[in-house]
């Protein structure tokens, strides 16, 4: 039996300008189980960001409403290291946010540093990594405080090409191996496929969920389900989707 | 990773050649100063030039010399570094404290922007007389001299450097669940570290403006006070004397400046 641990029901957003107001989202119901990795994809402009920063309780819905239960870490498009903190200082920030900056927190961060091959560059500057090194740092950031779900921003598509397919295998294994709840938004069809247990497909603006797939891969790594046949038949499915 | 155990001859040569730039950019520097003093000296040495209209190397040192052995010296540089050095201080202190409380509160911002337009648009000098009455003719006058010309400045140039600081990097941090003081002092002021050396050099020169440009209007003593003097007794001499020592103070403080950029930056690798 598996435990829903966030649900949007009926969710409303009206953004506000001097000039007029514009529904973001509309009639948005959905949830995710724990331990779940859940992509979303949408048209863009869809107002994908916005659903995460509703998710995690940074905007209020302007109707409806959006439950959940446990923490949330974020991640973004770009690693957002800081540039003045070493790899471990930048580990710790949410520990420092968060006031659990506690030994116990301190070397748990490390243990994930060191398990996922950042042991060698914590004391090193941000500057001094390369990009897929930088957003493994900053998935590792994200986990520290050890949160229930993980909401991901387009994670990887501010990387080149294959490093993005090995973050995108690396961050999957991660999350696998942690046993995380994760929410992807992507505009990229085959990402969702090679990572996620279940697709949502949003209409364009006011965006709501206009499809929603459970995929049949019985595999997690993102770069074997590249190599299944039904992978493409995923993709052109989807991509109908979205450009209807 | 950057560090060089063994280096090829090529590198070698590479450094050789850097080193060598180095000496020939300094011997350059020091060599337009000492052929510039060395013409003006001799232009009034041959005659060509009148040197109780244009002073000389020569009576420069002997001008530094004789207000040493009166014992003025001191007294006149020290006067006015005082007031330069506190002025600048409360001007770096107050403008980035009034910077911190208008990025606080958009709302303070918004109400106070006209103002801080108009005073940055105000020739300060236009306040010269209104300066007299309120706080007499002492070092004070000089100093709020000095706080005027800079504040603005430092309000100004730090308040656009918080505005600046990444949106997605405070979404981060709001995202752990930070609060404003926060997202402050872990984002804000460390991320505008760079505008806050840069802010400093602006200052150091509006520092020098503000108290010079007081002892214009009011003094007995400094720097500023032996230009004016100098100028109305037509005593040359003492006037280009007091304007070369105001370069060298000048340079000594924007190189300390320039000191404190290195350690900080050395500090957090920025």
């Amino acid at each position: 039996m598996k435990k829903e641990i966030l649900r949007f029901s009926e969710v409303m957003l009206i953004y506000h300008t001097v000039r007029d107001e514009t529904v973001a989202i509309k009639g948005l119901s959905f949830s995710v189980d724990e331990g779940e990795f859940v992509a979303i994809i949408g048209p863009s402009g869809c107002g994908k960001t916005t659903l995460l920063s509703l998710a995690a309780g940074l905007l209020k819905p302007s109707a409806g409403t959006v439950t959940s239960r446990g923490s949330f870490g974020y991640m973004l498009q770009k690693d957002h290291l800081f540039p003045w903190r070493t790899i471990e200082k930048n580990l710790f920030l949410p520990l420092e946010v968060k006031r659990q900056n506690t030994p116990e927190n301190r070397s748990r961060a490390k243990e994930l540093a060191v398990k996922y091959g950042l042991g060698d560059f914590l004391g090193s500057y941000p500057s001094q990594l390369s990009g897929g090194m930088r957003q493994r740092a900053a998935l590792i950031r994200t986990l520290a405080t050890d949160p229930d779900v993980l909401l991901l921003d387009e994670p990887f598509s501010a990387l080149d090409y294959q490093t993005r397919l090995n973050v995108t295998e690396d961050v999957s294994r991660i999350i696998r191996s942690e046993n995380k709840t994760a929410l992807l938004i992507t505009h990229d069809i085959s990402e969702a496929i090679s990572l996620a247990d279940r697709v949502l497909v949003l209409s364009p603006r006011p965006a709501r969920v206009a499809h929603e797939h459970t995929l049949d891969f019985g595999e997690t790594n993102p770069l074997k389900r590249r190599e299944r046949p039904n992978f493409s038949g995923w993709f052109e499915l989807l991509w109908k989707e979205l450009n209807t | 990773m950057k560090k060089q155990i063994q280096c090829s001859k090529e590198h070698l040569l590479f450094l050789k050649k850097r080193r060598r730039h180095a000496v020939l950019v300094w011997s350059l520097r020091i060599g337009i100063l000492a052929l510039l003093a060395g013409l003006w000296e001799l232009s009034t040495y041959l005659g060509w030039a009148d040197p109780f209209l244009v002073s000389s190397p020569s009576r420069i040192a002997r001008t530094i010399a004789d207000l040493y052995t009166e014992g003025t010296l001191f007294y006149h540089i020290g006067t006015t570094l005082w007031e330069t050095l506190a002025g600048f201080a409360i001007a770096v202190v107050l403008g980035y404290g009034i910077a911190l409380a208008l990025w606080w509160s958009e709302t303070v911002r918004s109400v106070l922007e006209p103002y801080i337009v108009v005073l940055n648009a105000l020739p300060k000098i236009a306040l010269g007389p209104l300066i007299i009455i309120w706080f007499g003719t002492g070092s004070k006058a000089i100093l709020f001299m000095t706080v005027i010309v800079g504040l603005i400045v430092a309000i100004m140039h730090m308040l656009s450097a918080f505005i600046a600081t990444d949106k997605d990097k405070i979404l981060l941090l709001r995202s752990m669940g930070a609060g404003k003081l926060q997202i402050l002092t872990k984002l804000v002021i460390p991320s505008s570290l760079a505008s806050f050396i840069s802010m400093l050099k602006v200052n150091v020169g509006m520092a020098w403006i503000g108290s010079i440009m007081g002892e214009y209007i009011v003094s007995r003593a400094g720097l500023g006070y032996l230009i004016v003097y100098g100028g109305q007794v037509f005593k040359l001499d003492l006037l280009m004397t007091a304007t070369v020592i105001l370069c060298v103070l000048a340079a000594v403080m924007y190189f300390l400046v320039v000191l404190l950029e290195k350690f900080l930056v050395k500090n957090t690798e920025n």
